[in-house]
Parts: C-alpha cells; structure tokens; sequence
C-alpha cells in the first residue's frame, strides 16, 4: 500500500518537538485531533498520509497509544480541512486540547516518575551484584571496598529516586496524618544512613540492596497506579468534545457568528437545520420538528412552532428556526442542570479508596512494631541503641509495603487493560473499586437502554413506492425519515426525481411527480385516519394525490444486549429500575420488552436526583447508566455511572466509566471485572499480610538479614503481581468463556 | 581479587551506559507512543 508517499514530502512530525498543543513559533500552529477508532499500523498510514497531502500541512504523527494526531499547520493551513479529510477517510474525530484536559502535566509527571524509576533500577541492580559477592562470602577489605561502592551509588539514587516519597510523606505530616509514604521514607532513609555508617565502620551487613530494592519496586507500583489515572483522563479528555460555542445572532437583515456568551435575553438567534441550540428561547419565526432526545429522553420529535419554549441543546430537524433568547449563561436549562450535578458531587461523600483504607490501619501498626522493637531490643541488650536500631529498620524495610504498593496498581492496570480492550473506559481508579460494590441499577430509557435510533419494524410498501418513499424521504433529517433510508436496499428499487420537495413540520414531506402530489409523513398527513396510532410504534405513510398506499411502523428497539444485562442484573439481585424522562407509554413498552418490572415515566432531572439520593440514603449504592443531559445530575450523585460513548457531553463528563460498544451487556461485563479485580485485590492484600505474619517475627528477633528482606521483598512482590495478571485468564464459568468466544468471533469479524 | 579493580568499575560504567540510553530514551520521547511505536515496523516507508 502506498497511501503514504505524500508522507515523504512532509515526513512524520519530528519527536523531539513537544511543545503544547497551541502556538507553535511564530509560523504556524500546532493542532490535536482526537481519533477514538485508530487502532494499527494501516490507520498511521492512511491519516498520516491523507492529512499531510493537504495544503498547508507541514508535518502530521498520530500517537496510537493515545489516539491522538498532531498536525503541524502553516499560516496557510486550515483545522476544518484536516477534520474533514480525516472524517472523509472513514474516521470519527474531534479537535482537542491537551491543556484543557490537563494533560501535559500528566505528561510530566509520568515522565519524572520514569525517570526516578529507571535510576533505582540500575541503583538496584548494581548494589544487588555487589551484595551477592558480600553473602557469598566476601570478607576484610573487600567487603568493605563493596559496601562504600554500594553506598556510593545507593546513597544518591535513594535521595534522587525516593523524592516522590519524600514529597507525600512531608504533605502528611504537615496536615498531621500518617500515611504509607511516611514509613516508606523513614525507612529509606533510615536503611541508608545506618549502612553508611556500617560501612564506615567495617560492619558486616549493610542494607543498601534493602533499601534501593524497595524503592524500585514502590516506584513500579506508583508508576502502574499513575498510568491508569493518566490514561483514564487522556480516554475523558478524547470524548469531552467542544460543546457549541458559537451561535448566529440576527440583527436586522444582518447575521453574524458570536460567541455564545455575547448573546443576551432578547437577542434573535438562528439555528439552522442539523445545528443544536446554543440558548434558551422561544421561538419567534418557523416551524420544525425538534429532537429533544439528549434534552428530556423524549424518543421521537415533536412538531414546535412560534411561542414554544426550546431549551439548549436541542436539535432542529426539519427547518431553520429564529429563537429569541430567554435564558443564557447561568440561567439556561443546561446550566441549571449543571448546577444539581455540582450540587450532587459535593454532597457524594468522598470515597476512600480500598489501599487508603488499608494503609490506615497499617501505617501506624507499622510504625508501632518498629517502636516497640526498638524499645524491646533495648531493654533486652542494656542499652545497645545501635543495635537496636539496626533491628528497628529492618523491621521497618520487612514490613514496608512492597507487596502492599503493588497489590492494588498492579490488578488495576490490567483491570482497565482488559476493560479497554472491550471498549470500556474507566475514568477514574476508584469506579472499579466502587463498581464491584454495586447493589442496585438505575437505568435511562432513550439512549441507554434502547438504541435511541427506530428501528424498521414493519414495512408495507411496493417497490415503486418505496423508491418514491426513499427518494423522499432522503431529503429529510427526521429519524423515521432517516431510518427508512438506513434501513431498506439502495438498489431494490428505482427512486424518481421529485419537483417541489417540502417538508412538513410535524407532518411529513411532500413532492410532485408527473402532476400527482406524493406525501410521506404521519398517518393524519398521509394516512388514511389519525385513528389507531399507537405510542410506542410509529408509522410513516405514503400517499398519492391523498390515496394512502404503503407505509412503515418503526419501533424504538432496544439496545443489543439489553435483556441479557436486565437478567444478569436480577441474577444478580440488583433490581433494576427504569427512570425515563419520555411518555408513559413509550417507557412502559421498553421496560415490558427488556423485563424490568419497576419503572417510572415522566421523570425530570429532579425526580431522577431524588430517586438516586434516596438509594444513597438507603445504603443501595446504585450504579445509574444512562446518556442525556437530564441524566447528568443523577450520574454524578451515583455510588458509580456509566454512560455510552454516544451521550451528550455532559452526561459523558459525569459518568465514571464510558462503554464505546453498542451493546448494553458491557455493563454486566465491567461489574463481572470489577467483581474480579476487586477479589484479587483482597486476595493480594491477604498475601502480603500472610507475608508480614512470617517476616515480621523473624525480623522483631533480629533474624532479618538484608539476605532475608531481599529474598522476602522481591519474591512477595512477584507473588502479587502475578496474581493479578490472573484477570487476564478467562473467567472460571461456563458463561464467561461462552461470551468470550463470542467477544472474540465478533471482533473477527469486525476485523 | 586483582580482577575486581577492572570488573567492578566495567560493571558500573556498563550499567551507567544503560541508564544513560534509557534516559535519551526518554527524553527524546521514544516511550510516547509504545503502541504506535509496535505498529509502525509494519509501515513500507518509515
């Protein structure tokens, strides 16, 4: 494949370059597109190569590892055009900024941990080599000459490498807490500064292997723990899109592009068709269908005209609207709905996480036992502090938490390596923890559980009217429109050329074909009576010249895998409940279809905030799923959420996990993971405790030799981490292995 | 035990090499993009 020779002429981006996502030098801009679906070696060529064809374009790398491509733009260069060619090649993309999200920090941080993790790497292997010729039986000079060696090269990695240590513990002790940082630093430091001087005295052991090992392996645990977070916020920062920013104010006969806060209560704005209102308003000029969807959970649009209230973010269908503005900024339905989403996170009381919990109870047991070590061996030896001490911080470097900083990191990196790999991502370490503690799901209707989009259920028509149908229907963004055209044969059937296509708001469309007037629309506009018209299906017909002659019932179906998560959810105990914002009808249909029993219609953001804070109240831990703006509230006050990856913005931004399948069994498949990581949590806990029962007494009787606390440390930390990559076997049951195949077949045949 | 006085520096200046191409690693940002990094011998004209 040679997509890629216009590569040659403007080459990939040069690495060195890592300035931020703005201004870059004085000639030219640097942009970043997110690109969700790039996942090989043949996406790098096509975008790379497409975009850098472009005019203007100097240089373009895509980063597979975030998704992101960085373009290098000349004065001449346009963002649109690179949006456009990379959506042109069949890839969804959204411009991003990385200081927005806070990434470069990240970056950063990342970095510098890396950095201090690779100098305690070689520090430890280095005095490793030493110490194993000093246990082997090195003696006199040459061991001493070994030990001030391994000093020499301990003692400044320890200060250079331990420095996020250092820095946390000192955090903790200003606000007066103790946590795992403190005793790790004390020990360090500790280990080193009395091998420094054993070394200065010809002593026998010295404890820099000790000393520089833990550090290598806390700094793998710290770094694995940092890279979830770090990819966690990159996977946030790749859906949080820019919302609408722009609006078009009309000032006489005049219209101009503003930003959305220069518009004031009473301005004239015009939304166009396919474009989202950026206001609050009523309308003052046009009639269209509106799709409120994302806005309140209604399924199918309505039919708005003058007077009628529209609230931002709601899509306009069919024609052109004239809003005047009643509410912006603070007061917009958006912001209000913002507000209870503040309202809501602050009053979730913050939750501690599993390892915090953990280090609670055993910072202070830690240091109590190195105390009350150093007393003892006190009082038994009459006084010989330095031996006493030697004892003290060797029990201080058993007990250090290797095993215990790995335990959690190591499960969560491949939890969410996993979770990534079936296209669930979680946004934040704890969701996985507070996932597995779930009792009871909170579901949305439009969106969530159905796919949102209607589906062709029944379709009556022959092939020359269904060309007609098609050929019609073509011209118009309405969803039933929409789903006919998705849903039936290009080829099956000839389509005519219509003169005078109109469209109908909250009717239909009309066109004319040798003389004979076509109308598609609702059963009253082209039907034969408005009679029989259920709520839950909906129907287009097809008449000529007023002679109904075919038409098609669309239902809104559910999402693929519904029934099998709402049985899963009752399998599980966890009564799942249906919260809709859409008509009474409509949402009894979809929770009769997907086999809830509980479920309430109508349902504003309020009332879902309320149901969701009872259940908190109640200590139900509810998992809330769902995708509208109307749910945002009720996200964020959630024990966990979750949203798909096709929500609106804000429900997005609320939610703790995002699932970029179609299917609504990935809900099921993350708890059944969490359920998993969160064992293997536990369990790597109760390994490193059985660990400590078995080191921490020999080391209280001064039995721990920096030979012993090597081999107890690193064999302890292997233990752990291997346990946790147990996740990435298949699960032991049947059904696990049976949706495994399945997951796999199905990528198979994506692939 | 003569040996030692040229093992021993050896040994470290070999583990300082090591850790000095790591750094340059780093610092040039070859560990941003692993994944990419994986795909990309797959490319003719790279």
């Amino acid at each position: 494949m040679s997509c890629c020779t216009a590569a040659a002429a403007c080459g990939p981006a040069p690495r060195s370059d890592r300035s931020a996502a703005s201004a870059d030098g004085a000639d030219g801009t640097v942009m970043e597109l997110i690109i969700p679906s790039v996942h090989c070696a043949g996406c790098i060529s096509r975008i790379e190569g497409g975009v850098c064809k472009l005019d203007g374009v100097r240089a373009a790398r895509l980063n597979l590892s975030t998704r992101r491509l960085r373009v290098h733009l000349s004065d001449q260069g346009s963002g649109q055009a690179v949006i456009d060619a990379v959506e042109g090649l069949g890839y969804e993309c959204r411009p991003f900024s990385a200081s927005e999200a806070g990434t470069t920090v990240q970056d950063k941080q990342a970095r510098e941990l890396l950095f201090a993790l690779a100098v305690a790497g070689f520090a430890a292997a280095n005095v490793m080599l030493l110490s194993v010729s000093v246990w082997s039986g090195a003696e006199g000079a040459t061991r001493d000459m070994f030990h001030w060696i391994s000093g020499l090269i301990a003692m400044p990695a320890i200060l250079f490498s331990g420095r996020p240590f250092f820095r946390s513990a000192l955090r903790a002790l200003r606000a007066r807490s103790l946590n795992m940082d403190v005793p790790i630093s004390l020990a360090v430091l500790l280990a080193g500064a009395l091998s420094l001087d054993a070394a200065f005295r010809g002593g026998e052991e010295a404890f820099f292997d000790a000393a520089v090992m833990l550090l290598f392996f806390l700094l793998v645990g710290r770094y694995l723990d940092h890279r979830v977070r770090a990819r966690a916020r990159a996977t946030v920062s790749q859906l949080l899109s820019l919302m609408a920013s722009e609006a078009t104010r009309v000032t006489g006969d005049r219209s101009e592009r503003v930003p959305v806060d220069q518009i004031a209560v009473g301005d004239h704005v015009l939304v166009a068709v396919g474009e989202r209102a950026a206001v609050d308003g009523v309308i003052f000029a046009g009639t269209s269908d509106l799709d409120r969807a994302i806005v309140t959970g209604e399924s199918m649009p309505v039919a708005h005209g003058p007077g009628d209230a529209v609230e931002a973010g709601t899509l306009v269908l069919s024609q052109p609207l004239t809003l005047q503005a009643t509410g912006v900024g603070e007061q917009t339905f958006l912001a209000q709905v913002v507000r209870l989403m503040e309202e809501a996170e602050s009053g979730r009381a913050r939750y501690l996480r599993l390892a915090d919990r953990a280090a609670r109870i055993y910072a202070p047991a830690v240091h109590l036992i190195a105390l009350f070590t150093f007393i003892g061996w006190m009082i038994v030896t009459g006084g010989d502090w330095g031996r006493s001490l030697w004892i003290a911080v060797s029990v201080l470097i058993i007990t250090c938490p290797c095993a215990l900083g790995l335990a959690v990191p190591a499960v969560q990196v491949v939890a969410s390596g996993v979770l990534f790999g079936k296209g669930i991502l979680i946004k934040d370490g704890t969701a996985l923890e507070r996932l597995a503690e779930v009792r009871r799901v909170v579901l949305d209707k439009t969106g969530t559980l159905t796919s949102g989009q209607p589906v062709l259920s029944d379709l009556d028509m022959d092939e020359a009217v269904l060309g007609m149908a098609r050929a019609l229907a073509a011209r118009s963004r309405h969803p039933l429109a929409r789903a006919l055209v998705r849903e039936t044969d290009a080829g099956a059937a000839p389509e005519p050329r219509f003169s005078d296509i109109a469209e109908h708001p909250g009717q239909g469309l009309s066109g004319r074909i040798d003389g004979q007037l076509v109308r598609l629309g609702s059963r009253a506009f082209a039907g034969p009576s408005a009679e029989g018209q259920t709520a839950a299906t909906t129907e287009i017909w097809l008449s000529v010249d007023g002679r109904p002659v075919g038409h098609a019932a669309f239902a809104d179906v559910l999402r693929d895998g519904a029934v099998e998560a709402v049985a899963q959810f009752r399998a599980d105990h966890l009564s799942p409940v249906l919260l809709s914002g859409d008509n009474e009808a409509a949402v009894a249909q979809a929770a009769r279809a997907a086999g809830i029993d509980d479920w309430q219609s109508a349902q504003r953001p309020e009332d879902k905030i309320a149901c969701i804070q009872a259940m908190m109240a109640a200590g139900e831990r509810p998992l809330m799923v769902g995708d509208g703006i109307n749910d945002g509230p009720a996200l964020a006050a959630a024990h966990v959420s979750m949203a798909p990856a096709s929500a609106s913005d804000l429900g997005r931004a609320a939610a703790d996990i995002v699932f970029t399948s179609d299917r609504l069994d990935a809900v099921t498949e993350a708890m059944q993971i969490a359920r998993r990581a969160r064992n293997l949590i536990v369990q790597n806990f109760g390994l490193a405790l059985a660990y400590n029962l078995v080191a921490v007494p020999v080391a209280i009787l001064g039995g721990a030799s920096p030979l012993v606390a090597a081999i107890a440390m690193s064999s302890s930390s292997l233990v752990v981490t291997l346990n946790a990559l147990r996740l990435r076997l298949p699960a032991l049951s049947l059904r696990g292995r049976t949706r495994q195949k399945a997951m796999t077949a199905k990528q198979e045949i994506a692939a | 035990m003569n040996v030692l006085v040229f093992l021993v520096p050896v040994a470290l200046l070999l583990g300082g090499f090591g850790l000095a191409a790591f750094i340059w690693a780093l610092r040039s940002g070859q560990f941003d993009d692993p994944d990419g990094a994986a795909e990309r011998i797959l490319l003719d004209d790279d």
